[in-house]
């Protein structure tokens, strides 16, 4: 009895005891975030509306600048992509120039998959850089692994307890996290946002390749090209509901459609077992001419169900994870290598490099993103000799400390 | 055994005919789920009648296999009353281990296979102790192991492997013998897997799978008759853990290395052992059963995407199965219980339950 | 009565784990009880706090729930689309997000007692059912919480957050129910063995029912302050933190017995807090993610190892058993010390003590 009495008596003691304290709510709470969704072109418009119906994943507007971006120029120097950017609206830095290293707060989303694994290990010898020539202290970084709620609750620890002098942030959903960023820009200091947006313009700015969009017309006006009328089309795609696949499947759907292909889509978790099931059970109904997938992770299974059930090789898309590269290559089929470009993981930091030098720098940034062809292929092969499958062509950090070794061991702090 | 012998040999009288012993064991959980996964397949071939060529068949069994050795193993488990979430942990961890130990080296398959076999044994070894002697429940010992066992791999290799292992060793998974009439390949898998079964059936006939069931059934009961119930369950563990090593070398062959291999390998092999009417908290149940609960799951995922049921609706479907599946099983055993006048163990009943007595031969596994 | 209860135990690990948290964020600058990081473990308890709430009381009853991380996506979606920014809307929002949440329980609940399935597939079955349903109808996040409705989530007295205040009153609830009301008394006797109970006159389906019905109930309020926090609802947000089998590590490592019929909600509450400050003293210390995972696995196992054995030892105490015990050194488990077999009715943590 005396357990059950005792915590009694304690929850009333406490919640007697708080109510004399000062109630503290978060002001940026007061901001609510629908008000902020009108600054679209900011973030990832399509995926901020709450949407009922995989139809609203498509929005023309942003399908048409995106396709437009595809093949815009791109100011800076092509040898650095990961500084280059499309012209456009600039963001004054001055007021936040600073003298001496300045500390930086990283709340990322996760390091879940190879795609985020690689960035991570590029974005820390980025770092080694920075905190070199002095420019940054430290940067200290919390993983929410996956979870909105925790990056949340991460977002505010570095408020309260961070002593930051920036903050860069990969937020893991675009609505979920638009408050928190929110309460991050109040306190004055610059925020970077990267990867995934948020439904709000406070950030300095916004880091992110073209888009969703650009990689779903990419692959799908390659497939069509080299598909008939009334082929099949397999699409593979991760999970539901994250916008970044979703806006590329909702673009590569639209012209297949007007095309006339034939594209069934199925969720796989990038598990090859999975992927292995339905391309088997593909094939075991009918040819299946094509593979279309919103991310190369597990591209070599699919290819080897073709090779198992002794099938003609897909026309396929992929991604530029060496292991769809390598495969590509043993086996000469018809494919293409789109790339979300990985290199966009070095350029918060020298985003962060530039603010803290008072130098403007684009209020949206937008990273070249293009995919890989077969002639590019076996450059890219062989300047990544040695990576481990996991690893993504398009790093773009060959000029940093620790290459290639860093990479090829894959060594995550 | 020669006891065991006589009254085998009384038993042997009072046997009913044949016949009827197979459709009594047919009404029983574990007799049930073969017209389940006849029912299954039949509904498969209506839907799509070319997944009853022998070639296309045997391909099915072949890539059922991985998770029919899983729901072997942890049958095992389940049925001396414990649990084992690690399997799935287990499956992730060898597939990484052997793309990263093996790489493109041939002469290091054999060598490697050794390990990953005693690094499995060993895990299991470790699941076991820690349930049986530190008194730990297994669901939170594997749980534990879950989580520690899938980071440690995760954080050796920075979330990725280096790449898949040779192709030598990946045949054990991918190849088959060639130009066998009819079925045209006979996948390796579904030799492991026909080899696993004929063990496993073996094995639950042997005094060690009887005192297993003894065990899941009532360990206080057995521990007085003076088994050792620690050692007796901590196998069971590690005929778990080896379970799913040969499952992760299958699929390392069969799909390739991603850290996704063996998610949530855990869930669809409990699922599967229980689809067999094998009871939750031990004592009941055929090995062979769990095997045809995997079956069962597998033909039902193929129906959803023969019949073409919408991708987000597949779970909806697959978790209405399931519990419709359960509670009819439930329902049969709970019956059977009701009919005998006090609840299980009357020692003036005859125990119609078809778990391995000794001497019948009648349901056996 | 000078020995130690398994809550008495859990609280020392969790004042272990103060001290620890002391040495170790005192090691990288920072203050353990300092106002922001306070109010960050105390946070990190709120949502798991309900969730394992309810799952002590399905646990207790001798079942499991595997459904919850559904019931929250659900939960969250339904409240945020129906409150669509109108202050208004937050009362009708929150009672269709509990009711739905309460048919699910119920759904489980006559599942598990009407058709006698193991609760650990019932749920998992119903899991899948709802998730199919998510998937098939959301699409991203959706809704939208007005500006009175997320202020639960952003509020705090001091470092304390609303929605743990909220959480500790909920917990205060149903550890009254727990202890005074008959349905409690008939919660435990049931999990303790349902046969016994069912003679001594306890129907034995209610508490069962009933506890699903509540698990799923706190699961839907958990959503719903998640759906605070975030602004919105999400169709993953249950998923994503892994809820389901760390409520049911947290329930174990307060001393519930996983098999039912013993156990303490003060306990829950208590392992509740340890993985909070865990997951705390964790990312203050920046450890690899994955490393993290490594961690949580070996204290789940090792704290409940702690006095697993010496739980095991009084239970057979009080059974007032004659016979020896069994030989060896893992027999004296003999089965029951999960209480599968000759469990002692009616007997918890801290209420008959």
């Amino acid at each position: 009895m005396r357990g059950s009495i005792l915590s009694k008596a304690t929850v009333i003691a406490a919640s007697s005891l708080l109510a004399l304290t000062a109630c503290t709510t978060d002001s940026s709470i007061e901001n609510p975030p629908a008000a902020e969704t009108g600054a679209a072109g900011e973030a990832t418009p399509a995926a901020g509306e709450p949407s009922e119906s995989s139809a609203e994943w498509f929005d023309q507007a942003v399908f048409d600048e995106q396709d437009e971006q595809r093949s815009a120029t791109f100011e800076g120097d092509p040898a650095q992509p990961y500084l280059q950017y499309i012209d456009g609206e600039m963001t004054d830095t001055s007021a936040f120039a600073a003298d001496g290293a300045q500390k930086a707060c990283f709340s990322n989303a996760s390091i879940s998959n190879p795609w985020r694994q690689t960035g991570w290990i590029t974005m820390n010898q980025q770092l080694q850089v920075l905190q070199d020539s002095g420019v940054i202290s430290e940067m200290e970084t919390r993983d929410a692994q996956d979870d909105d709620n925790t990056q949340i609750s991460d977002i505010d620890y570095f408020i309260a307890e961070g002593n930051c002098d920036a903050f860069i942030i990969s937020p893991n959903s675009t609505a979920a996290l638009t408050p928190a960023v929110e309460r991050a820009c109040e306190t004055g200091k610059p925020v970077i946002v990267f990867d995934r947006g948020v439904q709000t313009d406070c950030a300095v700015t916004f880091i992110h390749p073209i888009g969703g969009f650009a990689w779903g017309i990419d692959t799908a006006e390659f497939l069509s090209e080299r598909l008939e009328e009334g082929d099949k089309v397999v699409a593979l795609r991760i999970l539901p509901g994250v916008d970044v696949l979703e806006q590329r499947w909702a673009a590569a759907e639209r012209i297949f459609e007007e095309n006339g292909i034939d594209a069934v889509d199925y969720f796989t978790g990038a598990d090859p077992v999975e992927i292995k099931s339905i391309i088997s059970d593909e094939l075991a109904t009918g040819d299946v001419q094509g593979i279309w997938m919103d991310a190369g992770d597990g591209a070599v299974a699919a290819i080897e169900a073709f090779e198992d059930a002794g099938a003609d090789l897909p026309v396929m898309t992929g991604e530029d994870e060496m292991s769809f590269l390598r495969k590509w290559e043993e086996t000469g089929l018809d494919g293409l290598a789109p790339v979300y470009s990985n290199f966009q993981w070095r350029t918060p930091l020298l985003a962060l490099e530039k603010i803290f030098a008072g130098e403007e720098i684009p209020a949206e940034w937008v990273l070249p993103q293009s995919p890989i062809t077969e002639e590019e292929r076996g450059e890219f092969l062989t300047a990544n000799e040695g990576m481990p499958d996991g690893h993504y062509a398009k790093f773009g950090g060959e000029d940093l400390p620790g290459y290639p070794t860093v990479w090829q061991e894959r060594q995550i702090p | 055994m020669s006891v065991a012998t006589g009254r085998s040999a009384v038993l042997e009288q009072n046997r009913s005919p044949r016949g009827e012993r197979v459709l009594r064991a047919l009404r029983t959980p574990s007799g049930a789920i073969f017209v389940l996964v006849a029912v299954l397949f039949v509904a498969v071939l209506a839907a799509n009648p070319s997944f009853g060529e022998p070639g296309s068949l045997i391909r099915f069994i072949g890539r059922t296999a991985p998770i029919a050795i899983a729901a072997i193993g942890q049958y095992f488990v389940i049925v001396s009353g414990e649990f084992d979430l690690s399997m799935g942990s287990v499956v992730t961890a060898q597939v990484i281990i052997a793309g990263n130990l093996i790489g493109q080296d041939e002469a290091r398959a054999l060598p490697v296979l050794a390990l990953m076999l005693v690094f499995g044994a060993f895990v299991g070894l470790v699941n076991g102790l820690v349930t049986t002697l530190l008194r730990v429940p297994s669901f939170i010992v594997t749980l534990g192991t879950m989580l520690a066992l899938l980071g440690l791999v995760l954080y050796w290799t920075g979330g990725a492997a280096t790449g898949n292992p040779a192709d030598s060793f990946r045949q054990i998974g991918r190849g088959g013998i060639r130009d066998v009439p009819v079925l045209e390949i006979i996948p390796y898998p579904v030799l492991i897997l026909a080899a696993v079964a004929a063990g496993a059936f073996w094995l639950m006939r042997r005094p060690y799978g009887r005192t297993l069931v003894a065990v899941g059934d009532n360990a206080q009961a057995a521990a007085l008759t003076g088994a050792p119930v620690w050692w007796i369950r901590t196998r069971a563990f590690m005929l778990s853990s080896l379970a799913a090593t040969v499952a992760g070398i299958i699929l390392v062959g069969y799909a390739g290395v991603h850290p996704s291999v063996g998610r949530g390998y855990e869930f669809t092999a409990i699922t599967a052992v229980v689809l067999g009417g094998v009871v939750l908290g031990g004592g009941r149940g055929w090995v062979l059963s769990a095997a045809a609960g995997a079956f069962a799951l597998e033909l039902l995922f193929t129906l959803l995407n023969f019949v073409g049921v919408q991708s987000t609706w597949r779970d909806s479907v697959q978790g209405a199965i399931i519990i419709l599946a359960v509670g009819a099983a439930a329902q049969n055993w709970q019956r059977r219980r009701r009919t005998a006048a006090s609840p299980t163990h009357d020692p003036n009943r005859p125990i119609e339950a078809p778990r391995p007595t000794p001497g019948t031969t009648e349901g056996g596994t | 009565m000078n020995r130690l209860t398994s809550t008495h135990i859990v609280y020392l690990v969790a004042l272990l784990t103060v001290v620890a948290g002391t040495v170790l964020v005192g090691s990288t600058g920072r203050n353990f009880f300092s106002a922001g990081n306070i109010s960050d473990i105390l946070t990190g308890t709120s949502i798991l706090g309900f969730i394992a709430i309810g799952q002590t009381l399905v646990i207790l009853v001798g079942s499991l729930d595997l459904s919850v991380p559904y019931v929250i996506s659900l939960s969250s979606l339904i409240g945020a689309g129906i409150m669509a920014d109108q202050a208004g809307n937050i009362l009708p929002a929150v009672l269709a997000a509990l009711l739905v949440s309460a048919l699910i329980g119920l759904a489980n609940g006559a599942v598990v007692a009407g058709l006698k399935v193991h609760g650990f597939i019932a749920t998992l079955g119903m899991g899948l059912i709802v998730s199919g349903y998510l998937g098939s109808t959301y699409q991203g996040s959706s809704g939208q919480a007005p500006l009175a409705f997320r202020l639960i989530g952003a509020t705090g007295l001091g470092p304390v957050p609303v929605s743990t205040l909220i959480m500790l009153a909920c917990a205060a609830v149903v550890l009254v129910m727990l202890n005074t009301t008959r349905l409690g008394h008939a919660m435990y006797a049931v999990g303790g063995d349902a046969s016994v109970a069912r003679m001594s006159g306890i129907r034995t389906t209610t508490p069962v029912i009933a506890a699903h019905v509540l698990c799923s109930v706190l699961a839907g309020l958990a959503g719903l302050l998640l759906a605070a926090r975030l602004g919105v609802g999400s169709p993953t947000i249950g998923s994503q933190g892994g809820y389901a089998l760390l409520s049911i590590a947290a329930v174990v490592l307060g001393g519930t017995l996983l098999a039912g019929g013993k156990g303490s909600l003060v306990g829950t509450l208590g392992g509740v807090l340890i993985f909070a400050m865990l997951d705390n003293i964790m990312s203050v210390l920046q450890i690899n993610p994955f490393l993290k995972d490594v961690v949580r696995g070996i204290v789940i196992v090792v704290a409940v190892a702690v006095y697993a054995r010496r739980r095991t030892v009084h239970r057979q105490a009080r059974f007032g058993r004659t016979s020896t015990p069994p030989p060896g050194p893992g027999d004296a488990r003999s089965g029951d010390d999960d209480g599968r077999s000759g469990r002692d009715a009616g007997t918890r943590d801290g209420v008959t003590a």
